[in-house]
């Protein structure tokens, strides 16, 4: 195993940059989410990784070694593409075997290692069948223990798991990070899906546009983003805009919002807040107040959304909508239309500076 | 309702099999023929198989013979790997001129060969090539080149891409991606531009009557000099061997690599 080293790489395509000055150190073992929306880059940051195409400038670094001129079969790789990419022409055993097969192993050896792999992926009863005899999920087993059978650096994964349905990609999520935490290796998996890259990874990258624009623990993201981009982009989250106060900000009616998180902001500019939605307080308006936790607004139900396990309200504040999520505690509901309260902490509430 | 649709199956049946009559009934009056003892194709039957040991004894029909045979099989070795790896540079690379080199491919295969044939005599007799066997194996090695790239390119189009890049991710070098990944799939392909390179090849006259000398012939311009001079049932004879023999290679083909099949 080893780690991945990404400084200022950029890479464009005729004008256009499809990334730009990146840096990312991805831990030795670890499971790295690179998350974005499409066309952010994120499939060409880890063809770059794999070595499928190479950088403009700056340098890519695989354990100790510069590889940014390397060519992928040199790499010493694992990758597992969108679409599994399986040998149509080879059962799921030869398939397994490829990458052992094509660096002169003997037989006996790569046997053995091939049924380890597909006994890793519980595929261990299916090495005679063909690829297009399996089912979704198979195949994506097949592709992992393809990968992973050669021991390589670091594993690769592209939205492996974008082509399953919603139980499927649930389940292949849990067996995924089972895999990766008993073979230890590195793992840089590409996703745009937000709820994905919080559930599987130690470390988020987002991207955007080229740029990563944030780094870190999805916890850490999460619970103080640094940009209005990544406060929405993982997660949920309301905005609200005004002027920089030095703790906070004031909006445009005058109310206050004072947040203790986030970065310190100095006064007379425009800044913004971010608040999850879950850490805000509901009550109807004639309700004796509940204990002033800091930062308060007044507000209308315009809509309220029934989930099962949580409702969401939508609060109508001078034009803007407030998202508000609330457990199904079987207290009593508030109707749409009334006037409510919302208060908030400031430990709950992110400053971020103008975007 | 079931009437009308028994009606029109035996309609369908009644058709195919005008057509393959159509087809066969020649082929298999010439191979009848040549074992008809009359050599003015008199009834009635009277079986012999002295056309064959004529044959047997015509050096010139059987050297033309071997000369045909033997240039198309070299045509379908060169053709068939120029022409592959040609197609496997015009599916993998980008390059300058990519698109307008894949349209000049088209015109060979329209332009009748007695234009091409023309062409080619100018064209060998100008820079010293000439004729004869050497010139007819290059004419037909011209000849055959696009319908391999066409047909071989065709069946890259089903190909994904991603195969070969996953076989370069697990440590294949581009000679095994080629022969493990890329070659398996493409292989009907490959086949069918083979088959057709050699028909293109044995069934050459007009090229071939261009570029032959004397005594430097392939078999259909030996079969039209006989002709010419008077028929003769020696040729329904090695007519007869030549169909059985291909009739033969293409079932042999076809029941080994289903065509079109698999996906
Ligand atoms: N080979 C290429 N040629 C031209 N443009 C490309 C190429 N690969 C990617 N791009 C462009 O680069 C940007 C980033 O693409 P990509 O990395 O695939 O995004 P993502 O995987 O995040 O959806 C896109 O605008 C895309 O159109
Ligand atoms: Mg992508």
């Amino acid at each position: 195993m080893a780690d991945v080293q990404v400084e200022s790489v950029s890479r464009s395509f005729g004008a256009h940059k499809a990334l730009d000055d990146v840096s990312i150190a991805f831990p030795d073992g670890g499971f790295y989410a690179l998350l974005g929306p499409s066309g952010s880059g994120k499939t060409t940051l880890l063809r770059l990784i794999a070595g499928f195409d190479f950088p403009d400038s700056g340098r890519i670094i695989i354990g100790r070694e510069g590889v940014e001129r390397v060519p992928v079969e040199k790499r010493r790789i694992g990758m597992v593409f969108q679409n599994y990419a399986l040998f149509p022409n080879m059962s799921v055993a030869d398939n397994v075997a490829f990458g052992l097969s094509v660096r002169g192993e003997s037989k006996a050896s790569i046997a053995r290692e091939v049924r380890q792999a597909l006994d890793l992926v519980q595929l261990g009863k299916l090495g005679e069948r063909r690829p297009h005899q399996l089912s979704g999920g198979q195949r994506q087993r097949v592709a992992l223990a393809r990968a992973i059978v050669t021991k390589p650096r670091v594993l690769l994964l592209d939205e492996p798991l974008s082509a399953l349905d919603k139980a499927l990609r649930v389940d292949m999520q849990v067996e995924l990070k089972r895999i990766q935490r008993e073979i230890g290796i590195t793992t840089i998996f590409v996703t745009h899906d937000q709820e994905e890259a919080l559930t599987m990874s130690d470390r988020i990258g987002i991207l955007r546009d080229g740029r990563l624009v944030e780094e870190g623990p999805p916890e850490d993201i999460y619970n103080s983003p640094k940009s209005e981009f990544s406060a929405t982009f993982l997660g949920d989250a309301n905005i609200l805009r005004g002027d920089a106060t030095g703790d906070g900000i004031r909006l445009s009616d005058g109310t206050a919002i004072v947040a203790s998180g986030g970065v310190a902001n100095a006064t007379g500019g425009k800044a913004s807040c971010a608040v999850r939605p879950e850490r805000i307080k509901i009550a109807t308006a004639t309700a004796s107040p509940l204990a002033a936790e800091g930062n308060m607004l007044r507000g209308r139900v315009s809509k309220r959304i029934f989930a099962g396990n949580s409702s969401t309200y939508f609060v109508d504040r001078m034009g803007e909508v407030i998202k508000v999520h609330v457990q199904n505690s079987g207290a009593t509901k508030i109707e749409e239309g009334n006037d409510v309260v919302l208060h908030w902490s400031p430990e709950s509430t992110v400053l971020i500076s103008a975007a | 309702m079931m009437s009308a649709t028994r009606i029109l199956e035996g309609l369908g049946r009644f058709y195919i099999g005008l057509l393959l009559a159509f087809l066969y009934l020649p082929i298999v009056i010439m191979g009848l023929m040549s074992f008809n003892a009359s050599p003015f194709y008199q009834l009635p039957f009277e079986w012999t198989t002295k056309w064959y040991e004529d044959l047997s004894r015509n050096t010139q029909l059987l050297a033309a013979t071997w000369n045909s045979l033997e240039i198309a099989v070299i045509t379908t070795v060169i053709s068939t790997l120029l022409g592959t790896a040609a197609s496997l540079a015009l599916f993998r690379y980008e390059f300058r001129g990519k698109k307008f080199l894949q349209a000049l491919l088209f015109p060979p295969i329209a332009i009748p060969w007695l234009i091409t044939g023309t062409a080619m005599l100018i064209f060998f007799f100008g820079i010293g090539i000439g004729r004869g066997l050497h010139a007819i194996l290059l004419g037909h090695v011209a000849l055959a080149l696009p319908y391999v790239i066409v047909v071989v390119s065709a069946r890259l189009q089903t190909f994904a891409p991603e195969l070969e890049e996953a076989a370069r991710s697990l440590g294949a070098n581009q000679w095994q991606v080629t022969m493990r990944v890329t070659l398996p799939w493409i292989m009907p392909g490959v086949i069918a531009g083979a088959l057709f390179a050699f028909a293109v090849s044995f069934d050459q006259f007009v090229v071939s009557y261009f570029l032959s000398t004397p005594g430097q012939a392939t078999l259909p311009v030996e079969i039209y000099a006989a002709i010419r001079k008077g028929f003769t049932p020696e040729i329904n004879a090695v007519s007869t061997i030549i169909i059985a023999v291909s009739m033969g290679l293409m079932l042999i083909t076809a029941r080994f690599f289903r065509f079109g099949g698999e996906k």
